[in-house]
């Protein structure tokens, strides 16, 4: 034992005699996590909102956030004696008078920029491969208000330097809160200290971007890892993987070598762009004046959708009986993200209702497997993005030379024909896919030789499959395909059930859940096929005898193997003495 | 470490930390059988983190040395700070390093053969519940809740209301000036009065008719906003009072909100646009199309700025104009219709 170690050691002996923390260790170091690429995501958004709160920090040690009007007077000559807040004129400090500052900056923006997309695509892997399902609800609903908040970090943000193109957001902003019935006008009073601009508003959301926003989502953060943890991570269907196991690599020495270098590189590459790559320019638009802006105008792109919602929306309004509604304003803003945001949160709940299913899920679901809950999340993407295209509008008609009208237009309708022929596209995808795993296993797969017969019929050689892709196909055998029973109005003895209309919505959704499932082979049809693949692939042996058979050796990732020398994990321990 | 036993509580039914080995094909890596390629392996993990760490150095040297003001042209990104892109460079650099080396690390020397762990089933065992259920049962019981109902519904009434201070303590977010009874007040007017001079926003110089030709269009604010903007020491008024003047031949003007609001065929409209309120800049002098650059909405000024595409309901308020005694022009009052997007009370 070195030095080290035995200081290390004292250490350790020293906290365990107050916190009992030794019985943790043992239980938690060589905890097993399984790998897969999609697993980063998440990682990806832990480190850079880790990053975030890191620069964040930094900034404001310099940044202030006041709305007090003074003269720029730094070393950013264009704007030399221009009336600006003091939250502008510091920021600019930051990018040009503080050594480094624009670095921190950029990569604080960048690695927002990252932390909500990072945040948004782990949402869905998770749902695309049926994460979410029982038992990890909970942490799916945490989930959502963390991509909530992960928008109002980012807005609030993005308002803080006070330029014009954040002002312009604010303003924006203060539009949809006025929009809101009854109680909107007084809203906008309040949020705003009186009037737009005022001269509270930055102070106000300084204190929500670096206190309230990122307190929340450290808290949420921790209960989040906190579940992984106790619930173990889910893992992709693979041999050997069940649903009461788990096949990875222990945290110690192997995740922490990975997940904390990975940390690293991620922190390493948000760095890179900070230095590389310029975001954000605010010493180009200017402070912000209620009455300028500058032309094609655009949000950071996590807020591109609901702009498009903005301005996509008929222009109606209801003035009445001396009120007005602006559903205009309301409805896209409000209402639908409303809406939008709650369905998801929802999502597990509904899906286990209509299928029925009470069983814990750690083996994840391929998205084939589930048609309808694939063609879903399709059908929401679809609509997502050509809401982008709405909220670029402005852009493609000038890159393009349309007409802003006609993109308008075509997106009102689109909004409502696209995403349904998405759902159906995608779950037609799903059941051919459906087909093709099931003809894999019945025949094993196409080798794309052609082999003639010695009566001259002509054959492709099929082959069994590996045991790897044949696990992770037959993993569809274990889960369920019936709909729910159709509910009896009344039961045996003539009482009528009370939850009937609702029971029969239930069975009903469930039918459509499982149309159109191929059914899958029993286990012994498929051991038939493979058998039956392998015979016919040996048809091919004589080639194989063939004398320069032998040095065409397959190459299998930096090590030369001959055919059927691929030795098992036990047999390898075996040659290690048993060591691991 | 390895002749320690680290018992636990044979959560991976392993001792020593040892756990047992997934039974599927594996093949052994080029480092495990190679003692030449693990050699190498670990030269190459070392020397990342040995760049790294001189890439600190770098850094540091960098911001030292560098001067503020320096710019250098790199291809593709054309002329940027220097000091930023150093230092971005080679903190980049040494953060990075180390996570490459520790993943390269982990890939080619650590063990890839992947190990099993059983799953524990997470709901409680039914003693554990039958315990729960017990303790509660005994702490209500001694609590009395479910005995003293005067308490119970007493103390549910109190927990409803006693949030309520801290709703009623946000009403001064807003500290309501004594003269204004509502916030619809402040929405409903702006500081334009009869005989306002309209002066260009920039120069703050007042405009003849004769300096608008027939087609040209102006930013423009009324003369004594510097002052209010001075006293308020916000830039609310300007939020609202912010004008847009336009000049076309008196006949192609289809129709105004008020009789002669115009003065020999120019228009003065608000620039606050109706939707959600952006400023509205971009103007087609042929058309008399005016196009907001946020949401696009458009509005036709020869035809009292009513709204021709996109999503505002309301067309844009127009303010009177005439000239005073020495010319210039003025608003003949204040607008008609509050500026800016709805809101509830607007009527």
């Amino acid at each position: 034992m070195s030095t080290v170690e035995k200081a290390g050691a004292g250490a350790g002996t020293y906290v365990d005699q107050r916190l009992g923390s030794n019985k943790f260790l043992g239980r938690s170091l060589r905890k097993v996590f399984p790998d897969h690429w999609s697993f980063m995501l998440g990682e990806i958004a832990l480190y850079s909102f880790i990053v975030i709160l890191l620069t964040g920090t930094y900034l404001t040690l310099f940044y202030k956030p006041s709305m007090v009007e003074v003269i720029y007077n730094g070393s950013y000559v264009p704007l030399k004696g221009i009336h600006m807040s003091e939250a502008y004129a510091t920021s600019l400090d930051i990018s040009f008078d503080v050594r480094g500052g624009l670095l921190l900056r950029q990569m604080h923006h960048w690695a927002a920029l990252i932390f909500v997309a990072a945040v948004s695509v782990h949402l869905l892997r998770i749902f695309f491969t049926g994460a979410f399902r029982k038992p990890r609800e909970f942490n799916w609903i945490i989930g959502v208000v963390l991509l909530t908040l992960s928008l109002g970090a980012g807005f609030t943000g993005y308002s803080l330097p006070d330029d014009l193109l954040s002002g312009t957001g604010l303003q924006i902003a203060r539009g949809i809160v006025q929009a809101i019935p009854i109680v909107g006008t007084w809203g906008a009073f309040l949020l705003f200290g009186g009037q737009f601009p005022g001269d509270d508003f930055i102070s106000r959301i300084y204190s929500v971007h670096i206190l309230l926003i990122p307190g929340l989502i450290l808290a949420l953060v921790t209960v989040h890892l906190m579940m992984v943890w106790v619930q173990k991570h889910t893992q992709f269907p693979g041999p050997g993987r069940t649903n009461n196991n788990v096949v990875g690599y222990p945290l110690m020495p192997v995740y922490m070598a990975k997940a904390g270098g990975f940390f690293f590189i991620v922190f390493g590459i948000i760095a890179l762009l900070g230095g590389l790559v310029s975001i954000n320019p605010i010493w180009i638009f200017g402070p912000y004046v209620p009455d300028q802006v500058s032309a094609g105008s655009q949000p950071d792109w996590y807020i591109g959708w609901l702009d498009g919602m903005l301005r996509t929306m008929p222009n109606w309004e209801t003035a009445v009986a001396g009120i007005t509604i602006s559903w205009n304003v309301f409805i896209p803003a409000v209402v639908l993200p409303g809406l939008i945001f709650t369905a998801m949160a929802l999502y597990p709940f509904l899906e286990a209702w209509v299928t029925g299913d009470k069983k814990e899920h750690h083996l994840l679901e391929r998205p084939r497997n589930a048609p309808v809950r694939t063609a879903i999340g399709v059908m929401s993407l679809t609509f997502y993005m050509l809401l982008w295209v709405g909220g670029a509008n402005d852009i493609i008609a000038t890159t393009f030379d349309l007409s802003i009208n006609s993109i308008t237009w075509f997106l009102r309708v689109a909004l409502f024909v696209l995403p349904p022929l998405a759902f159906v596209f995608t779950k037609r995808v799903c059941l051919g896919l459906q087909r093709k795993d099931r003809d894999k296993l019945l025949h094993g797969y196409e080798s794309g030789r052609i082999l003639r017969l010695p009566n001259g019929e002509f054959v492709e050689v099929h082959q069994p499959l590996g045991v790897k892709e044949r696990a992770v196909i037959e993993s569809r055998l274990n889960t369920d395909h019936a709909p729910l029973p159709m509910p009896a109005a009344v039961d045996a003895s003539g009482v009528a059930n009370k939850h009937y209309r609702v029971k029969r919505l239930q069975a009903k959704l469930s039918r459509v859940w499982y149309a159109d499932q191929v059914p899958a082979p029993t286990l012994a049809e498929i051991e038939e096929g493979q058998h039956h693949a392998a015979h016919g692939a040996l048809s091919e042996a004589p080639l194989h005898a063939h004398a320069d058979a032998l040095e065409n050796v397959p190459f299998h990732g930096g090590v030369l193997h001959t055919p059927g020398g691929e030795t098992t994990n036990q047999e390898q321990l075996t040659d290690r003495g048993g060591h691991l | 470490m390895t002749d320690v036993n680290t018992h636990g509580d044979s959560d991976h039914g392993a001792a020593g930390g040892r756990l047992p080995v997934a039974d599927i094909p594996h093949k052994p890596r080029r480092t495990d059988v190679d003692p030449k390629a693990a050699r190498r392996a670990e030269r190459q993990v070392a020397a990342m983190f040995t760049l790294s760490a001189l890439s600190v150095v770098l850094f540091v040297v960098a911001y030292v040395t560098i001067s503020k003001e320096a710019n250098v042209y790199i291809p593709v990104l054309g002329l940027v700070g220097a000091m930023n892109l150093a230092l971005g460079v080679t903190m980049g650099a040494a953060v990075f390093l180390i996570g490459a080396g520790a993943i390269q690390w982990a890939k080619k020397l650590m063990p890839d053969v992947e190990v099993v762990q059983e799953r524990h089933e997470l709901q409680s065992a039914p003693e554990d519940t039958t315990a729960a259920v017990d303790q509660y049962e005994r702490g209500k019981e001694e609590s009395g809740f479910a005995g003293y109902k005067i308490i119970r519904r007493s103390l549910l009434g109190a927990l409803a209301l006693f949030p309520i201070p801290l709703v009623v303590l946000l009403r001064d977010l807003w500290i309501q000036p004594t003269d204004t009874p509502n916030p619809q007040a402040e929405l409903e007017t702006t500081i334009w009065r009869k005989g306002s001079r309209i002066v260009v926003d920039g120069t703050e110089t007042p405009v003849k008719a004769t300096d608008l030709r027939v087609g040209g269009l102006i930013s423009a604010i009324p003369e004594n906003l510097k002052e209010v903007q001075e006293e308020e020491r916000t830039l609310n008024a300007r939020g609202k009072a912010a004008i847009l003047v336009v000049r076309m031949q008196p006949d192609e003007i289809r129709s105004q909100q008020g009789e002669n609001w115009d003065y020999q065929g120019i228009l003065a409209y608000s620039k606050i646009c109706t939707h959600v309120g952006c400023p509205i800049s971009l103007y087609e002098q042929r058309t008399h199309h005016l196009l907001c650059p946020c949401h696009q909405s458009t509005f036709d000024l020869a035809d009292s700025g009513n709204v021709i595409f996109g999503p505002a309901a309301r067309r844009m308020p127009q303010l009177p104009i005439g000239v005073d005694d020495e010319g210039y022009l003025v608003a003949l009052a204040d607008f008609a219709e509050p500026v800016g997007p709805s809101f509830w009370e607007r009527g």
